[in-house]
């Protein structure tokens, strides 16, 4: 009854759009790379080693277990089909075959020790985190994200979702419910630590292109790690209920190259700075 | 349903209302519970498809913007289901009807104590659904993680009433068990030894053990949060040296069992129903009843795997992701067994058939997806996505209420004496089959692009798959509505069902007293015959 009928037309449209390939979204280069897509059916394309590790295990789980479950819709099919009472009768009184019940029981063994030695391989990878460049400390806030760059002249900011198109301050991409006032901006190929707590209830900065996801915790300092490989902007949600707004405190990150990345920090020193001073001169 | 059972009384026991309110027989308060259970269902069902109006659409919905409201509506819809539908069904009313006329017993070990079980459920119900209008209500999410459901986050009683509320359905929950180990262990009939009860009563003592074990758990944690919002004391406020995920902890070593608490009882059902219409034993009896037990052991030491992001250790992810996919094995076996019960069977299509087919694939299904969830790696990005959502309501929404189904329309004629409509059983499972694939399924890919769970609103890419699932979820309450028409009609001008309307050489006791079984079913305690050596060996 709240569907309108322009969402009916573009629930009909919008597969067809999509198959053909002429999103016009498509078409600028601007367009943000870290973001789900319309009727999308796998995970976000990665953009980093980590989230290119995930992916592919991911695929590769996903398909023993398709696998898996075709098998056993195949069994069930073919039993219902063959032993029916139509053309079965008089029902056998077997209950018991060894051999079959040590299979069952060890040929699932080995498939998840098959899973588990890839599986281990990509936690250590994606947990043990390698000498940064730069780390940055988010805080979760309700509901909001402040960040720190400590190893940049330690100024802070805040970032809030950008509620519609005309409150967009800066030339950049519009995209409801992502879309946020100030950026996390990194240089590209570098390892970037992320430090990540909150100050009031749980949150959770995740940053899906990445392979990121870590609550935050009021009290405790987590850790993740990011090495992003291409510019461009990228866009993460609050992954763990925090009250009213959960779906209002979205995170963009944008990557850029080093000599950008310098000018920013150069410029957010003095604006972020000069709100910071203006605030410490108050008290 | 009621009026038949009391012609077969033939002692003084008191009529009209104090038969219910104070009743005292195992099969009077079993289908207490299964009404409880249906009302609790309808209404928890009804806020689902309030959540999928809301989220039929990109932008603000049928909740004009309150999104408290949405997050009131997750929270009792979750714990509606769990501790309000699927516990009171599957446990205090299939497991209250028939564990003891599959052992022979002629009640449960403590009647009195059954009486209270039941009647504490609806204050710990009213509680719950009072909640809401307190103060804008308990948005917390089931797992009412703390400083979320502290003070700071929800100063009004109402997560203190949504806490009473889990206190008494946990106290209701743990009398319950109690009843059921003694019963099960102290009162099954001379023949029976526990290598031969039913693989239902194997189910439901694994499951009542979990619960005892698990659920004092909750309530210590439960209590703490209760005092810290109103004692002043600090075991999960970091500013009193305390810490939030400590009760993650405690929760998720009561939450994991709980979920088994669920799906056990469902494994029972299953066996039954395969086995009877398959004309065939169960294969592989006593795999299946040791399958559950180490499901149920397991179980206790995989609680972690709920809590992959909140930064713990790396060998302590490593440690949970083992052991997590472990649990896949004694599954697969269960799956696998059911299989072979068909194979070389002579199988009817009746309602319960095929919710219990349905069931053992949807079941795998959700089971595979389990798996893939079971590595931290991978989890770190789909955890509290909707493939998590996806994952977990194909075990509980298709796997447990399928099984819910198949021991409705399978014990039906049995409870109320009147046999179901075939037909309108088959329609029901259609229904219900189609719209809950349509609702569920492309959850798996939102959850994939990145789609957080408990978002009231979300970015525009993903309007597509929300719509399906809304019109999905409109067809699923479209069965709901057809089961309480089919549910009506057959106790308003059903036939008379026989005394074992599924023919052949009935398994258990239950198809040897009629339908309805006398208000006592046993006065002398049945045989089963002795032991049969072919058939264990």
């Amino acid at each position: 009854m709240y569907l309108k009928l322009s969402n009916l037309f573009s629930l009909i449209l919008t597969p067809i759009i999509y198959f053909i390939g002429t999103n016009a979204n498509l078409v600028f280069a601007e367009e943000p790379k870290g973001i789900a897509k319309d009727w999308g059916m796998n995970l976000q394309t990665p953009f980093t080693g980590v989230a290119r590790d995930v992916v592919n295990m991911h695929s590769f789980v996903t398909i023993i277990m398709a696998l898996i479950t075709l098998f056993v819709l195949g069994l069930l099919i073919w039993v219902c089909y063959r032993y029916s009472e139509k053309n079965n009768k008089k029902p056998s009184k077997t209950v018991h075959n060894t051999l079959i019940e040590i299979l069952w029981t060890a040929v699932p063994v080995l498939i998840l020790l098959v899973i588990a030695i890839p599986s281990f391989k990509l936690l250590y990878k994606q947990d043990v985190i390698p000498e940064p460049d730069l780390t940055i400390k988010a805080i979760g806030y309700q509901w909001y994200w402040g960040y720190e760059y400590p190893d940049n002249g330690n100024f802070t900011y805040e970032a809030f979702m950008v509620q519609s198109e005309d409150e967009l301050e800066e030339d950049k991409p519009y995209k409801r419910m992502l879309t946020t006032d100030t950026k996390v901006v990194v240089p590209v190929n570098k390892i970037i630590r992320m430090q990540i707590t909150a100050s009031d209830v749980l949150h959770s900065w995740a940053v899906p292109a990445f392979g990121v996801k870590k609550d935050a915790i009021p009290g405790r300092l987590n850790e993740t790690w990011f090495k992003p490989e291409k510019t461009g902007i990228f866009y993460g949600m609050c992954s763990e209920l925090c009250g009213v707004n959960h779906q209002s405190m979205p995170i963009e990150i944008h990557v850029v190259t080093e000599k950008e990345f310098n000018d920013w920090v150069e410029e957010s020193k003095l604006k972020y700075a000069a709100k910071n001073n203006l605030i410490a001169n108050k008290k | 349903m009621v009026a038949t059972i009391i012609e077969h009384e033939h002692d003084h026991n008191i009529k009209g209302w104090r038969r219910w309110v104070f009743s005292t027989n195992h099969k009077d308060i079993g289908s207490m519970y299964l009404i409880f259970a249906i009302i609790a269902g309808i209404i928890g069902g009804i806020m689902s498809l309030i959540m999928r109006t809301e989220l039929a659409a990109p932008g603000d919905g049928i909740l004009n913007g309150d999104y408290q409201m949405y997050n009131v509506l997750t929270t009792a819809h979750g714990l509606i289901m769990i501790f309000f539908m699927i516990m009171p069904a599957m446990i205090g009313g299939f497991g209250n009807w028939f564990v003891p006329i599959m052992i022979g017993a002629p009640d449960m070990a403590f009647p009195r104590m059954n009486n209270i079980s039941f009647w504490l459920l609806v204050p710990a119900f009213i509680l719950l659904m009072a909640s809401p209008f307190v103060q804008g209500g308990a948005g917390t999410g089931w797992t009412i993680y703390p400083p979320l459901s502290s003070n700071l986050g929800h100063s009004g009683p109402a997560v203190d009433m949504a806490i009473l509320s889990l206190h008494l359905a946990g106290a209701s929950s743990i009398l319950g068990a109690i009843n059921f180990i003694t019963t099960i262990f102290n009162m099954r009939t001379p023949e029976m030894s526990l290598h031969r009860m039913p693989l239902f009563v194997w189910s439901i003592l694994v499951t009542v053990f979990l619960l005892v074990l698990s659920l004092p758990v909750l309530a210590g944690a439960i209590t703490m949060l209760l005092t810290d919002r109103n004692f002043g004391t600090a075991f999960f406020a970091p500013e009193g040296g305390g810490d939030p995920i400590l009760f993650q902890h405690l929760f998720w070593f009561f939450g994991h069992p709980e979920v088994y608490i669920l799906i056990l009882p469902a494994f029972g059902i299953v066996s039954h129903v395969v086995s009877t219409f398959s004309r065939k034993p169960v294969f592989g009896y006593l795999g299946m009843a040791y399958a559950m037990v180490s499901i149920g052991v397991v179980g206790f030491v995989v609680w972690a795997h709920h809590m992959y992001t909140v930064g713990l250790d790396v060998d302590t992810k490593a440690y949970f992701t083992a052991a997590t996919m472990v649990i896949a094995v004694p599954t697969g076996i269960k799956i696998f067994s059911w299989i072979a019960t068909m194979w070389g069977g002579s199988i009817r299509f009746t309602t319960p058939m095929l919710f219990a087919i349905g069931f053992i694939f949807l079941f795998t299904l959700g089971g595979v997806t389990g798996v893939v969830l079971a590595n931290a790696g991978i989890d770190t990005v789909l955890h509290d996505t909707y493939y998590v959502v996806a994952h977990f309501h194909y075990v509980l929404s298709l796997g447990a209420v399928f099984a819910l189904f198949s021991g409705f329309y399978y014990w039906f004629g049995k409870i109320s004496g009147k046999q179901y409509y075939e037909w309108m059983g088959k329609v029901h499972f259609w229904l219900m089959f189609i719209g809950v694939n349509l609702t569920f399924f492309p959850m798996h890919f939102l959850g994939l692009q990145g789609m957080p769970r408990r978002y009231a609103d979300y970015p525009d890419a993903y309007a597509g798959w929300n719509a399906v699932i809304t019109y999905g979820s409109y067809i699923s309450g479209l069965a709901v509505v057809w089961f309480i028409l089919l549910l009506f009609r057959t106790l308003l001008f059903g036939s008379k069902c026989p005394d074992n309307p599924w023919g052949g050489e009935p398994d258990t006791l239950e198809w040897k007293t009629s339908s309805p079984p006398p208000f006592h079913t046993y006065d002398t305690l049945p045989s089963i015959g002795a032991k049969d050596k072919k058939a264990d060996h």
